[in-house]
């Protein structure tokens, strides 16, 4: 199950569509980090609306993509978890800590863009173009 | 109901029917069984009509009456022939199932079946009058097996309304904890009494379905009202924080007192990591300002991203 | 003990399709959806586990009944290479797979019975089960 991206602006959008195997989303981490370092795009979103259950595995994959993304200079949001499957991973031990999480797709590019302004703010002086 | 007489004493039956019988004995509850199968018309007819002139079962309609009558009258009869009570112990759970919504007691129920227990002896006893040494026979081996019949409608009643009153029980509990939205985005939810494991596994689906529902992005959980927190409880707030947050909302809990703290930081939680206010009002006035802050998506969002070496 | 299913658990999909099945095992057993969420979830875990440490293995789903409690049960096995330190695999944070190692205590503290058997050269048995809260 193939997880599509999607380039929105200045953000790419990776919604997925239904329960995903390791190897799905092994892959879609390889994907988006491609994605991240071609476009030179400066925030990721990935919509987990339709996950079933949140493991250890899924959990590891998505740190791993928001650290990916943040080196090659991007912010990273979840957005879409179900209340259920937050507390299935409360329970397991598992907290995304460190990994912006919000309610849905609308939240997450609000966040991006508060996210990217300030820090265009902050950047811009010392270095124009930190990214590559 | 109009039908209050104070506690019933329950028999508890010694024996089932079939123990200890000798063969003759069988005999008799045979021929009593068969008695009571021929004259079922009319014994359950009598049976009905004296459970209306006693004023038992007034909820409910005459029609509704016989039906009942007629289908505890023939489990009866089968729980009499078989010795077994299996069919007659679900009969009456699913008929407190229907009967106890409609406010009938358990002191009616336990009359009517001591009233059948009445008309069916004495209907043995018209039987058999001319017979006394006869009549004292099958009336010894029906007593036991009588009881026992009571026995087990009541205790079913009495089972089945226990469990009515846990389901309430819980319903009130879920009421009593509501979810409170006092503005847009920002929802209230003050914890009052004693906290179980289960209680607090309700509070924390129903917070996080509010919180998906109302699209809140602070919480303020209250816990002034909460007397004691185990460990067990003290992890599972924790567990409520985390959760919340990763539907974006960011909780302040108010109104921990210094010994519900005390056992947070012996369960190993960072208290400072996690958003404490002294009380209600200040927490409210805290999360007016989270919400204020996050309006124009420009200024810093607190809280939000830690740094990843922070542990 | 009526009915069973059987899974091999022997590639990345077949973790998908135990935790699917394990969840549909626990609405049946009458669940909320929540803790069909948090069955699917310990399964996930366990089912990972084999395939990633034991490369192949079997999962078992039932439904179990103690009184009048409705619960679902599940018992995982491997001939793998087995736990050396059982103790030290069911604490938090312990991994040899540079893991978060949250599989196996995680499992245990969702679930209301958790049992981990495992053998070293001979192979690993999880069994775990979770009851309906009464009412
Ligand atoms: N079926 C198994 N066979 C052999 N070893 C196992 C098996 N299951 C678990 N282990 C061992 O126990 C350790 C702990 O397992 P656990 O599932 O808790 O964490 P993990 O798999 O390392 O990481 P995570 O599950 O958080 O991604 C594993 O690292 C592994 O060494
Ligand atoms: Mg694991």
């Amino acid at each position: 199950m193939e997880v599509p991206i999607l380039r929105q602006g200045q953000y790419l959008i990776a919604s997925i569509q239904s329960a995903l195997t390791d190897a799905d989303l092994s892959h879609l981490r390889e994907a988006l980090i491609a994605q991240v370092g071609r476009s030179r795009c400066r925030g990721v979103i990935v919509d987990v609306t339709a996950l079933d259950v949140m493991d250890s595995f899924a959990v590891r994959t998505l740190r791993d993509i928001a650290h990916m993304a943040r080196l090659r200079g991007a912010e990273t949001v979840i957005v879409g978890i179900q209340p259920d499957v937050a507390f299935a991973m409360v329970q397991l031990g598992l907290t995304l800590k460190g990994v912006a999480t919000v309610l849905d797709l609308e939240e997450g590019l609000a966040f991006l863009d508060g996210r990217t302004k300030e820090r265009t703010l902050e950047v811009k002086p010392k270095r124009p173009s930190g990214r590559g | 109901m109009n039908t209050k007489k104070g506690t019933t004493v329950m028999t508890r039956p010694s024996e089932g029917p079939g123990s200890g019988l000798t063969e003759s004995s069988a005999g008799l509850l045979r021929e009593l069984v068969a008695h009571l199968r021929q004259n079922r018309t009319q014994l359950r007819e009598e049976w009905a009509r004296r459970i209306t002139r006693a004023e038992l079962l007034t909820a409910m309609t005459e029609e509704e009456i016989f039906a009942e009558a007629t289908a505890v009258y023939d489990n009866y009869v089968e729980a009499l022939e078989t010795g077994t009570f299996e069919a007659l112990q679900a009969y009456s759970r699913r008929l407190s199932e229907r009967i106890i919504p409609r406010g009938v007691e358990t002191d009616e129920v336990v009359g009517i079946v001591l009233l059948l227990r009445d008309v069916l002896a004495r209907s043995l006893f018209t039987k058999y009058q001319d017979n006394v040494e006869k009549l004292n026979r099958i009336l010894d081996s029906y007593e036991p097996a009588a009881n026992r019949i009571a026995n087990t409608v009541a205790v079913g009643f009495v089972e089945e309304r226990e469990r009515i009153i846990r389901q309430q029980q819980e319903a009130i509990r879920e009421l009593s904890t509501p979810v409170l939205q006092v503005r847009e985005r920002l929802l209230i939810l003050p914890i009052i009494g004693v906290i179980d494991p289960q209680r607090a596994r309700q509070l924390t689906e129903q917070l996080l379905r509010a919180i998906r529902a109302n699209r809140a992005k602070v919480v303020v959980i209250d816990v002034t009202g909460v007397a004691a927190m185990d460990s067990g409880v003290a992890n599972h707030l924790v567990q409520t924080v985390e959760a919340s947050r990763l539907l974006g909302a960011t909780v302040i809990v108010t109104g921990l007192s210094p010994e519900i703290a005390q056992t947070l930081v012996t369960i190993g939680v960072d208290l400072s990591e996690m958003a404490t206010v002294g009380d209600l009002q200040g927490g409210i006035e805290e999360a007016e300002r989270l919400l204020a802050d996050r309006a124009p998506p420009s200024p810093p969002m607190r809280g939000e991203l830690p740094p990843e070496t922070s542990r | 003990m009526g009915d069973e299913l059987r899974l091999t658990i022997a590639a990345d999909v077949d973790v998908v399709e135990a935790r699917q099945q394990g969840r549909a095992l626990a609405a049946v057993a009458g669940f909320s959806s929540g803790e069909q969420t948090v069955i699917a979830a310990a399964i996930s875990e366990i089912a990972r586990n084999i395939l990633m440490y034991a490369k192949k293995g079997e999962i078992t789903l039932s439904l179990v009944q103690n009184g009048d409690r409705q619960g679902v049960s599940i018992i995982a096995s491997d001939q793998g290479p087995g736990i050396p330190d059982i103790e030290r695999a069911m604490q938090y944070g312990y991994s040899t797979s540079h893991g978060v190692g949250a599989g196996l205590p995680g499992a245990k503290r969702l679930m209301d019975e958790f049992d981990l058997k495992s053998v070293v050269g001979q192979g690993t048995t999880v069994t775990m089960r979770k009851w309906r809260r009464s009412i």
